[in-house]
């Protein structure tokens, strides 16, 4: 039997109070991370993505309302008490967003931002927290860690701001981190040397990740497993390599199909229609409007989780559609 | 470098250099004397990390900013049936250059006739051969901007762009901000458009996929200079530069794996 994983959710539900009545955010999201395992949560915009998270870090917003299980090394996330859930927060889970600018006051220097939580929560003292804060800095490439710590937010290019959002992330020594887009806003150069260092990070320290992006290319490069999330809800999960190799969903296949190759040129398999939040989807699948493999019974009737080649897919069709989704050319 | 008599030049550009001053930072060059020219009927992509200087450039070509020093060329002409004149821009954020108070069409007609397209019923015809080629139609011309999704959005700036026929269409970023499933449906869009109208493009964008998918030639800027051009396969496939070759390894794609800068 395999060990319970780290941090696992079932059956999430989120919905926000809307005029009267509620609006579902989020439906019926199941995912698992194991320890030291990075699992990625790829989907376009509205999806769902960050509403999951925030759900997991217990930061949804007034007026919404979480439902399902969040467990934490067994523990339930969403009954915590307020000091177990301050202690979650600090110390057991980490985040990062992908806007650092936004999250990060910028009249503080650069080192009491890195460390007043953890001198605030006890677990360092203010000179073991500098010392401490200077060793990560240093293993994330920054060179200059002392002089930085005296610098303000403003003086930082943002692919410096975000490795110092890493440092942050891990000080506390955290057993999970949830990366929210960490690199959307950054060039792809700078992207690939962040994503290399938090990658060499969180495996030299067996942290997990719950990677969060639009990019389905970048996440299948750096974790093990993918949900892929479509109107709020996962449409296919499985091994990062495999689902990119062979979808199995028609959105994992169309969502590759879409994206322009630096390799070579050729026409475009656009999804037409444009990608609708939860609250807009029908009663049936919610991709079936867009889905060039839809019958009726799709646009009926919601489809479960089914289990095939190892992956779980909500799909009707796919046993019979498996074979004529393309294959990924290259 | 000279240029051939025969070629039929959209765009030529030489010598730019741009330098803002700004009241804390003091001077700062944005371009440091670059050269470019689109052939007409053609699209030129210009690729470069951010802060390198492609809005810029595009500006000054657009009109928006005056050049510190260089000359810039639009050359109107005659592509696909009609006489094609000046430069039209479209931005990354649709949201920017929509009024949100106007329904679509009413906006388009407003256009239309501060251009000088008089009968109503002309510009009715005008108006709907205009969303037709942006993939939209007259459902959607009493919509708001702010009821239309970004893609949508989109599609209408590239329509205000097209209706006064422009030479040269400047995308700066315009694909950007989109879905990737979405966008697929604007480069299409914008490849279609060319083939049939012959228009010509200046198309900046930082996604060297979507660079290669949509442009001819393209040039490479850093720092304000222009360090490598040619056209899009060549530059893409076997970059002359360290600079080009990094842009084009960090773009993840299947086998990828991220990578340290050398310190
Ligand atoms: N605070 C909020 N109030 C109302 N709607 C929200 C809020 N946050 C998110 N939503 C909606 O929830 C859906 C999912 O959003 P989000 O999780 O942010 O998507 P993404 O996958 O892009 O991160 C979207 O339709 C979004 O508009
Ligand atoms: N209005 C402005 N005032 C001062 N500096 C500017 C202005 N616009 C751009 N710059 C500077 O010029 C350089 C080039 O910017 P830009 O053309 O926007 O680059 P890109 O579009 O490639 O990201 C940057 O260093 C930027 O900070
Ligand atoms: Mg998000
Ligand atoms: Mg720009």
């Amino acid at each position: 039997m395999t060990p319970a994983p780290l941090f696992r959710i079932q059956d999430l539900h989120v919905r926000l109070r809307h005029r009267g009545g509620e609006r579902t955010l989020v439906r019926e999201v199941s995912l698992s991370v194991r320890s030291g395992q990075s699992v990625g949560l790829v989907g376009e915009s509205g999806s769902g993505k960050s509403v999951s998270i925030k759900a997991a870090m217990r930061l949804l917003p007034r007026g919404t309302r979480a439902e399902g299980r969040i467990a934490f090394d067994g523990g339930d996330v969403l009954t915590l008490g307020r000091r177990e859930l301050a202690r979650y927060r600090s110390r057991e889970v980490a985040l990062i967003h992908q806007d650092p600018r936004a999250h990060i006051n910028p009249t503080r220097t650069v080192g009491a931002f890195l460390t007043e939580g953890v001198v605030h929560t006890g677990q360092m003292n203010r000179a073991e927290a500098t010392e401490r804060a200077c060793a990560l800095m240093a293993d994330v490439g920054i060179t200059d860690a002392a002089r930085r710590l005296h610098q303000y937010p403003h003086q930082l290019s943002g692919g410096l701001l975000q490795r110092v959002m890493i440092v942050a992330a891990l000080l506390p020594s955290p057993r999970l981190i949830f990366a929210d887009e960490p690199t959307t806003a950054l060039d792809v150069t700078v992207q690939s040397d962040v994503m290399a260092i938090l990658l060499e990070q969180i495996r030299e320290r067996q942290v997990s990740m719950l990677f969060v992006t639009h990019d389905l290319d970048l996440a299948a490069a750096v974790t093990d497993r993918l949900a892929v999330m479509y109107a709020g809800s996962i449409v296919e999960t499985g091994p990062s390599a495999e689902i990119s190799a062979r979808p199995l969903h028609p959105y994992t296949a169309g969502l590759l199909q879409c994206r322009p190759s630096t390799a070579e040129v050729k026409r475009l398999t656009a999804i037409p229609g444009r990608p609708v939040a939860a609250h807009e989807a029908g009663t049936g699948c919610s991709f079936a409007p867009r889905c060039p493999f839809a019958v009726e019974r799709c646009r009926a009737e919601r489809p479960h989780d089914r289990s095939i080649e190892g992956r779980t897919v909500a799909c009707h069709r796919v046993e019979e559609i498996a074979d004529r989704l393309e294959e990924r050319a290259s | 470098m000279t240029i051939p008599a025969h070629r039929d030049l959209v765009l030529d550009v030489r010598g730019l250099r741009k330098t803002f001053h700004s009241r804390n930072g003091g001077p700062r060059e944005a371009l440091r004397g670059i050269g470019f020219s689109i052939e007409r009927g053609s699209c030129l992509a210009v690729v470069g990390e951010s802060g390198s200087g492609k809005t810029t450039a595009a500006r000054i070509v657009a009109g928006l900013e005056s050049a510190t020093s260089g000359t810039v060329v639009v050359t109107d002409g005659r592509a696909g049936g009609k006489t094609r004149h000046g430069v039209q821009m479209v931005f990354q954020d649709p949201y920017g250059s929509l009024d949100p108070r106007q329904a679509v069409g009413a906006g388009l007609h407003e256009l239309l006739k501060i251009h000088g397209m008089r009968r109503r019923a002309d510009r009715r015809t005008r108006v709907s051969e205009l969303l037709e080629s942006v993939g939209l139609d007259d459902r959607h011309a009493g919509r708001y901007p702010a009821s239309l999704s970004g893609g949508q959005r989109q599609r209408v700036a590239i329509a205000r762009a097209l209706a006064l026929n422009p030479a040269l269409l400047i995308l700066d970023e315009a694909v950007s901000a989109l879905d990737v499933s979405v966008q697929a449906q604007v480069l299409n869009l914008l490849a279609d458009i060319r083939e049939r109208t012959r228009i010509s493009y200046l198309f900046v964008s930082h996604d060297l996929g979507v660079v290669r998918q949509v442009s001819d030639t393209c040039i490479v800027l850093r720092n304000g200079r222009l360090i490598e051009s040619g056209p899009t396969a060549d530059v893409l496939d076997a970059p002359r530069q360290g600079y080009t070759r990094a842009l084009v390894d960090a773009v993840p794609r299947p086998g990828w794996r991220p990578r340290r800068r050398p310190a």
